[in-house]
């Protein structure tokens, strides 16, 4: 194989951006300590540069991008139903909530609103989702600080929603169900009455969590006070979600910005919020949500209308002209796509607003002076998933 | 003359048989924690199988990971300081083995009675503080310095508890020999019952938790595993080390964790003494062991259960806890256990 010269230009100036921010961090006083791409807090290849003073964190950068998959050029080249087998991969926790947002949007553009059998499945997929997410959440964030045997109970508890999700449509990790129009099939057999079962295996497992985590006293004094983000610098920084709510923001697009396509006005349930901001609330917020979305999909599976789950909608997708934003509450926080289409088989541009990327950019605010196992539990309760940082 | 011992050896037979059996204990005791704490309790707890492979129900997959750090590449990392690195983790061993030297199995069975055993017990404990320390400055690690340093400052916090809650029993037994405190125990009586002599945690139950609190933080677990934090630090002063020098570290930990099981044993439950029998009786050189063993099981159950139950203190909480709980605690456990003794 021949290195084309481009080939080695591109590898030269990866290596001055290397040295360059290496330079930049090692020039001051102080240590500085690099964790990451690959450390075990950033569960993934978030990397993350801190200047410290003793243990003490001066400045604190998170440097994303180590696993940029280029998903917005990709969908470029991909017809509209074949984007949401990409799009999965962005949170691989919540793949299905991926794809609603999309979906959603290229059915404004197209006119077509999906039957409301359709929307009612959508929307339980859509908190299975949610709840597989954030209890993966509990359990990470006891591995992280410490406590192992709650990240395996997560695991293994979490199997019961994987389950269910499996049993609708094939997938476990990446559904790729969500159609424009509609959904790819109906529930099976028997499927609800299951569901039933593994939404209060969870409300155990979450009675579980903060029987062992959430309320154990070292957990609080690791979390209580620590990482305070008031409401208003939430909000210049773009958080949306948990971390939203968890600084007293009332704010879920659930209930407040709910866009057509979803049945989250035929439900009737709680935003929780928190008024202290720091990382305990974070953590119990998801804590609450994951009990919430079990009600949610309770009440769902009980009212499910009958008919068709997929609208009329041509063999061949063209989407007309025109462009489309819309935004959904997922696990993560406010997941948006921005679609614009020329009319053509595939979209003309896609830009995709992540969750995790604005809740990372936070970082540099809210660990500045805090102690290094701090930047560590602030990290945990932020909840970031690195595919949806770096898409 | 006990008849299990009754071999008339010439001193450098004694020494040499001595030798080999802490020399066979210390991994022996190592691989029997792992296996049954480490992978099946643990597994246990978290509702998952754990290793099934490795021999009948996976009982020797410590033994193939032995196996398996023995072959592995012997790195020092390029700007270490070669000597320190290497001699770090035959310190933190050596301070283990000398534990085993005062620990009684029997009226007879004990390395060496010293007079003041569980005073040498404390003090080559301390001795591993260097090993760490060393291996921490040694690496050339950011990550290694710092677990390095939070170990030296967690140990020394927690050494002061641990001595004191000793203090307690030593005033009650009234000696700082280690088969003294267990005769004191087994010649002791409750309520004038004299069936199973008088366990001092009965009485030192303040002392027994205090003591458990500290064993759990000089054996740097969780709770108080801030040093070796994986999933922050990545391992503290570990990190650098590979194959047999990072076994070493493993064997240490888990050698101390039975012999600070066994120090627990001693002091509070009883040590060796099988009740019901005469204490002199030769019945308890055979007998001994096995109860002792039980003990220490039971203890080590403890310690492995709060690892893997709670999440870690910061390193300024352990401090806290250390300095302003658990000392005061200690000294009024000294004073009540003293004036205690003066009136009864």
């Amino acid at each position: 194989m021949t290195v084309t010269d481009s080939q080695k230009l591109a590898y030269v100036a990866a290596q001055a951006a290397d040295a360059r921010v290496n330079l930049e961090f090692e020039t001051d006083d102080g240590m500085t300590l690099n964790m990451g791409p690959q450390h075990p807090a950033t569960h993934g290849t978030l990397r993350i540069i801190a200047k410290l003073d003793g243990e003490q964190v001066v400045s604190c950068e998170p440097l994303p991008g180590y696993m940029h998959r280029g998903y917005e050029k990709l969908c470029e080249v991909r017809t509209y139903p074949q984007v949401t087998a990409l799009v999965n991969r962005i949170d691989w926790l919540g793949s299905f909530a991926n794809e609603v947002p999309f979906i959603l949007a290229a059915e404004e553009l197209m006119g077509i609103e999906a039957p409301p059998r359709a929307q009612h499945i959508r929307t339980i997929l859509f908190e299975l989702s949610r709840v597989a997410n954030i209890s993966l959440f509990l359990g990470d964030l006891g591995i992280q600080l410490g406590g192992l045997t709650i990240g395996f109970y997560a695991f293994r508890d979490r199997e019961h929603v994987l389950n269910q999700i499996e049993a609708v449509t094939g997938g476990r990790f990446h559904p790729n169900f969500d159609r424009i129009g509609g959904l790819k099939d109906d529930l099976p057999k028997g499927w609800i009455a299951e569901t039933h079962t593994a939404m209060q295996k969870l409300r155990d497992f979450c009675n579980q969590a903060e029987d062992l985590l959430i309320g154990n006293e070292i957990f609080q004094a690791r979390t209580r006070g620590v990482g305070i983000i008031p409401p208003e610098v939430a909000l210049s920084y773009g958080l949306s979600g948990p971390n939203l709510r968890g600084s007293g923001v009332e704010w879920d697009l659930r209930k407040h910005a709910c866009p057509k396509g979803l049945a989250y006005d035929k439900v009737d349930w709680k935003v929780w919020t928190h008024p202290d901001g720091d990382s305990f609330s974070r953590c119990w917020i998801r804590l609450q949500e994951t009990r919430e979305a079990t009600k949610i999909v309770d009440q769902l599976l009980d009212t499910i209308p009958a008919g068709p789950v997929m609208a009329k909608v041509p063999r061949i997708i063209k989407v007309p002209e025109g462009e489309a934003y819309v935004e959904t509450e997922n696990p993560l926080g406010a997941m948006g796509y921005y679609v614009v289409s020329k009319g053509d088989l595939v979209p003309f541009r896609v830009k995709i607003r992540s969750a995790s990327f604005n809740n990372v950019s936070i970082v540099p605010w809210v660990t500045r002076g805090v102690l290094v196992p701090d930047v560590i539990s602030i990290l945990a309760s932020l909840y970031f998933i690195l595919g949806d940082i770096d898409r | 003359m006990n008849t299990v011992l009754a071999l008339d050896l010439a001193y450098w037979q004694e020494t040499s048989i001595k030798v080999l059996v802490v020399a066979i204990l210390v991994p022996t005791t190592a691989l029997i924690l792992g296996i049954v704490f480490l992978f099946k309790v643990m597994s246990w707890m978290q509702s998952r199988l754990g290793p099934q492979e490795a021999g009948p129900r996976g009982l020797l997959q410590l033994l193939a990971d032995g196996v398996k750090f023995l072959q592995k590449e012997d790195l020092v990392p390029d700007r270490a300081d070669r000597i320190v690195f290497k001699m770090a983790p035959m310190i933190v061993l050596i301070s283990t083995v000398l534990l085993y030297v005062i620990i009684p199995a029997g009226p007879d069975l004990i390395v060496e009675d010293l007079p003041t055993g569980i005073f040498f017990a404390l003090a080559v404990s301390s001795l591993s503080v260097i090993g760490i320390l060393m291996a921490g400055w040694a690496s050339a690690n950011k990550y290694s310095l710092m677990g390095g340093l939070r170990a030296a400052g967690q140990l020394i916090a927690y050494e002061l508890p641990m001595v004191l809650a000793v203090v307690g029993v030593v005033i009650q037994a009234g000696t700082l020999s280690m088969q003294g405190i267990v005769l004191a125990q087994a010649n002791g009586e409750i309520f004038g019952f004299s069936g199973f002599g008088n366990p001092f945690i009965l009485t030192q139950f303040v002392g027994f938790f205090i003591f458990l609190a500290a064993v759990q933080a000089e054996l740097t677990q969780a709770p108080f595993d801030m040093p070796v934090a994986e999933s922050e630090i990545v391992g503290g002063y570990q990190v650098e080390y590979s194959g047999f020098r990072f076994l070493f570290f493993f064997l240490g930990e888990f050698a101390t964790a039975f012999a600070f099981a066994a120090i627990t044993s001693v002091l509070f439950l009883g040590g060796w003494y099988v009740p019901f029998v005469d204490p002199t009786s030769d019945l308890q050189n055979y007998l001994g062991p096995i109860v002792l063993f039980g003990k220490i099981m039971f203890v080590s159950f403890l310690i492995f259960w709060f690892r893997f139950t709670y999440p870690r203190f910061r390193e300024d909480q352990l401090q806290t806890f250390a300095w302003k709980f658990l000392i005061p605690l200690s000294l009024v456990n000294i004073l009540a256990t003293a004036v205690l003794k003066v009136v009864f």
